[in-house]
């Protein structure tokens, strides 16, 4: 087994952790903590893949992390913002609960 | 592949796994700030410095605070009397463990055409920085407007709604 398929396979099994995280828990922040696993996981295959590619010179893998970083902490902002506010509103954050559309 | 990787490897899925499975959420959290750690020293084994430490910045020292003042925020903290998992838990497993499944069979299938460069890279944060001002000085800005449009959104999503309420 090669370096890149070692980590290649990290990375599948983090984003399948997450993805079971997001999929089967009740709690609306839980949820997101998948979510956030789930784009951890494929910042390994891009740095992954920058490290072991024939050309690490042109920084495309690496720039593609970390604006994918930048992205996830916007994510993460609007999200628990939106799982405050809700909350608020139905005093509950258990995700089986939200089923209206309209307050 | 030698001793290290595994080690990390085993730190990073141990809090991934721990994240996902534990009760408490406060306890989810810090499982999750490991789990971020252990991706930051496998970014770190992949000689992409910067990206290993704009993660323990992002995630350990912003992410996971925000995650933990969240729970706080909604009394999240304290365990539910009909459990932790949805009632079609069994369904989502199974789509994960088929996902995993498949991802697995692509990348052992891939294994002989993928690269193999051994050779360390040889980029030094100041090459990223010039990258980053010169090539791709436009998806910095656009990140930027990104950032601040994000933020203001937040604040106001999770602002009182006290003129609606009086409505």
């Amino acid at each position: 087994m090669t370096p890149l398929t070692g980590y290649l396979i990290v990375a599948a099994l983090i984003f399948a952790i997450g993805l079971a995280g997001a999929l089967t828990r009740r709690n609306a922040i839980m949820v997101l903590i998948g979510i956030e696993l789930m784009l951890n996981a494929a910042n390994l295959n891009l740095i992954a893949f920058w490290r072991y590619s024939p050309h690490p010179e042109l920084l495309t893998g690496m720039m593609f992390a970390i604006f994918s970083i930048a992205v996830a902490a916007a994510e993460a902002a609007v999200g628990l913002g939106l799982v405050i506010s809700i909350y608020r509103h139905a005093k509950t954050a258990d995700v089986e609960q939200m089923n209206r559309m309209k307050g | 592949m030698d001793f290290v990787f595994y080690l990390v490897s085993a730190f990073a899925v141990g809090g991934a796994l721990a994240a996902v499975l534990l009760k408490n959420l406060v306890h989810a959290a810090l499982a999750l700030t490991i789990a971020f750690f252990g991706l930051a020293l496998l970014f770190l084994r992949l000689d992409a410095q910067f990206a290993g430490f704009a993660q323990i910045l992002v995630y350990v020292g912003a992410v996971a605070i925000l995650v933990v003042f969240a729970i706080l925020l909604t009394k999240g903290s304290e365990v539910p009397k009909e459990g932790v998992f949805s009632k079609s838990w069994f369904a989502g497993l199974a789509i994960a463990a088929g996902v995993f499944a498949v991802l697995a069979w692509a990348v052992l299938q891939a294994a002989p055409s993928l690269p193999n460069q051994t050779a360390v890279p040889a980029v030094t944060v100041n090459d990223i920085g010039n990258a980053l001002m010169s090539r791709y000085v436009l998806p910095l800005e656009i990140i930027a407007v990104l950032l601040t449009a994000a933020l203001l959104g937040a604040v106001i999503v999770a602002m009182h709604e006290k003129e609606r309420a009086k409505q």
